[in-house]
């Protein structure tokens, strides 16, 4: 028992000392930069988190923002089945090239889901977790998710597993959980006061009943916070989606975040809405906006410090697979997948996930290095910067071909990683070149500079004269190295006068169909 | 008078399927479907028919008024 109570233990210790941390984090790694190399390199990563939690972590590209450049997840469809319904979901849709929550194109039986993950654990060595989220809600299939647990963790013993749910029925399963060994669970808390929750919930499916309204709205935000409360006190990890619906619960989400950091969870997550009327959501029919990049970071900083906030989140579709905004979905359908020949090596995969962790030691000694240059150095200068990349901490992709860019803000204090933008536009045929940049730049709009392995002449010319420096001369570099350095050199030239510093505008969140990403 | 599932409009979420008191409902041909005679409104059981209270899609399970209602069991 006592082991099991341990972990929230720490996590209830940390917290009260104001300062733990998941993400890879500048501060930790500035102090500790006099230290030991290979211990400050990896408590750099670390943090101030204990490591209990962290050897939980560490490998899971969704909770740990410096483990989604080096490790893959995948999710299984098999829960079809949802007990509530969201203004921000609409079950029937489903294009083969867009991807929300909620929307999924193949189902799959519990013994077809376990194969798959051999099969995709076997040719992407870098998968390290499967998670069960839908397209409808896991805990309202608990007879289809549990089993797909319980047969995964047969045949691919390495694998992490983890859930999302709503929480309307999580209070009944949490032993099942506890003893199937899913140290990660999500719920979706978008609010704490029944009052909005009306707004956001029409109806839910509790106790052979359906409840609209307030009353529907206290009981689901009742059972969220016990189910909440029941994980934490059993050890399990708890992170915390919440959904950002300007108007709705945009202010109210600082609440919501006090309310589940004091029952215990480790990471909040808030997303943006998405809300195209083309989506048939209730909120895209009735002209509901999502937010703009600017307000989602308002609101993501102003509830930091209370606990570690999820910049990372890229809101995929119940099936996605792979790294980054490199989906590989599509190459693991079931005809496939029921066609391969599947030898799952654990051997293998372990000595491939050992390489894996030297190159997170290379990159993160980079940083340590590049961030002693400017140790000591104050400027009231905070910038954003947009970076192409495929995968493990590089400037590694051509502007071109970026499906997405990651967004760091950078300061004297260092790099920090603040989200990412998805900029690709594969559902509409026939854009023409110059549209595709224009929204390129819209999405980017509030970046000084984007870090590239290569450009083109004409959509660097047009980047300048929006006021966006592409840089390409950091090609195949470090991220954080290569931004700290870029950083220094333009405040080197503000100061000298070479360039004035001017604040940037807003940028858009894409609300046009998503293509899926890690 | 039993129920019955529009299947133009069924997503095949089968959240009805297990929900059922009377094992009424299955899939058929990648959509639900309601097997007449076993259908009971519900009755007896619980208060609404399970299957149009979580069924996403509203007016897809609905009642089918060219069959007789259910009389109660005999
Ligand atoms: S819980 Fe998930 S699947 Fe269910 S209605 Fe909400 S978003 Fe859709
Ligand atoms: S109304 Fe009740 S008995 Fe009839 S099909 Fe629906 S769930 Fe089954
Ligand atoms: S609940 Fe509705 S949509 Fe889902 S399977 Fe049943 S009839 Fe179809």
């Amino acid at each position: 028992m006592n082991a099991v109570a341990e972990p929230r233990k720490n996590v209830m210790a940390a917290e009260a000392g104001g300062k733990m941390r998941v993400i890879a984090d500048y501060k930790g790694g500035r102090s500790s930069s006099s230290s030991s190399k290979r211990s400050c390199e990896s408590r750099a990563a670390q943090g101030d988190l204990p490591s209990g939690i962290w050897d939980k972590i560490k490998n899971h590209p969704c909770y740990s923002e410096e483990a989604h450049h080096h490790y893959a997840r995948m999710h299984v469809a098999v829960a079809p089945a949802c007990n509530i319904q969201c203004n921000y979901c609409n079950r029937k849709y489903d294009c083969a090239n867009e991807s929300r929550p909620g929307v999924v194109s193949e189902k799959l039986t519990p013994e077809q889901a376990a194969r798959k993950v051999a099969a995709v654990a076997t040719s992407i060595p870098r998968l390290s977790v499967l998670g069960i989220a839908g397209p409808g809600d896991s805990m309202a299939n608990p007879k289809k998710t549990f089993k797909t647990f319980e047969l995964v963790a047969t045949v691919a013993p390495d694998i992490k597993l983890c859930l999302s749910t709503n929480g309307l029925d999580l209070p009944d399963h949490v032993d099942t959980i506890s003893r199937c060994k899913i140290d990660h669970v999500t719920i979706t808390i978008n609010m704490i006061d029944p009052e909005i929750g009306a707004r956001i919930y029409p109806w839910i499916f509790f106790n052979h009943r359906r409840y609209t309204g307030i009353e529907a709205a206290r009981i689901l935000t009742n059972r969220q916070l016990q189910g909440l409360e029941m994980l934490t006190n059993r050890g399990i990890l708890c992170k915390i989606n919440s959904v950002m619906i300007p108007g709705i619960n945009d202010q109210h989400l600082v609440e919501v975040n006090r309310a589940v950091k004091s029952r215990g969870a480790f990471l909040h997550n808030i997303m943006p809405l998405i809300s195209a009327p083309e989506h048939g959501t209730a909120f895209g029919l009735n002209g509901q906006r999502g937010p703009t990049a600017q307000e989602l970071k308002a609101l993501q900083d102003a509830c930091e410090g209370q606990i570690n906030m999820m910049r990372h989140c890229r809101q995929c579709r119940a099936d996605a697979i792979g790294l980054l905004g490199d989906d590989r979905r599509a190459e693991f359908t079931t005809e496939k997948i029921m066609a391969m020949d599947v030898e799952y090596d654990l051997k293998a995969r372990r000595a491939y996930h050992a390489k894996v962790e030297d190159e997170r030691e290379a990159q993160i000694a980079a940083r340590q290095e590049e961030l002693a240059k400017i140790a000591g150095e104050m400027d009231e200068i905070r910038l954003l910067a947009a970076v192409a990349t495929k995968g493990s901490g590089l400037i590694n992709e051509h502007f071109g071909h970026a499906k997405e860019f990651q967004i760091y803000e950078l300061s004297t204090l260092g790099v920090k990683f603040v989200g990412h933008r998805r900029v690709d536009l594969y559902c509409q045929g026939g854009y023409a070149e110059n549209d595709r940049l224009a929204s390129i730049i819209r999405a980017i709009n509030d970046c000084h500079a984007v870090f590239v392995a290569k450009i083109g002449s004409c959509p660097k010319l047009n980047l300048t004269n929006a006021g966006i420096e592409p840089v390409e001369k950091h090609a195949h570099e470090f991220i954080e190295k290569a931004a700290i350095a870029w950083f220094r050199s333009y405040l080197d030239r503000v100061k000298s006068g070479e360039i004035q510093h001017v604040q940037r505008g807003d940028a858009a969140i894409r609300q046009g169909p998503l293509i899926s990403a890690a | 008078m039993p129920f019955k599932i529009i299947s133009a409009q069924c997503t095949s979420c089968s959240a009805c399927e297990s929900l059922c008191p009377n094992v009424a409902i299955s899939e058929k041909a990648g959509s639900f479907i309601i097997e007449a005679k076993r259908c009971t409104e519900c009755i007896g059981y619980f208060d609404e028919p399970q299957c149009a209270a979580v069924c996403p899609v509203e007016g897809t399970c609905v009642i089918d008024t060219s069959l007789p209602r259910y009389q109660g069991p005999i």
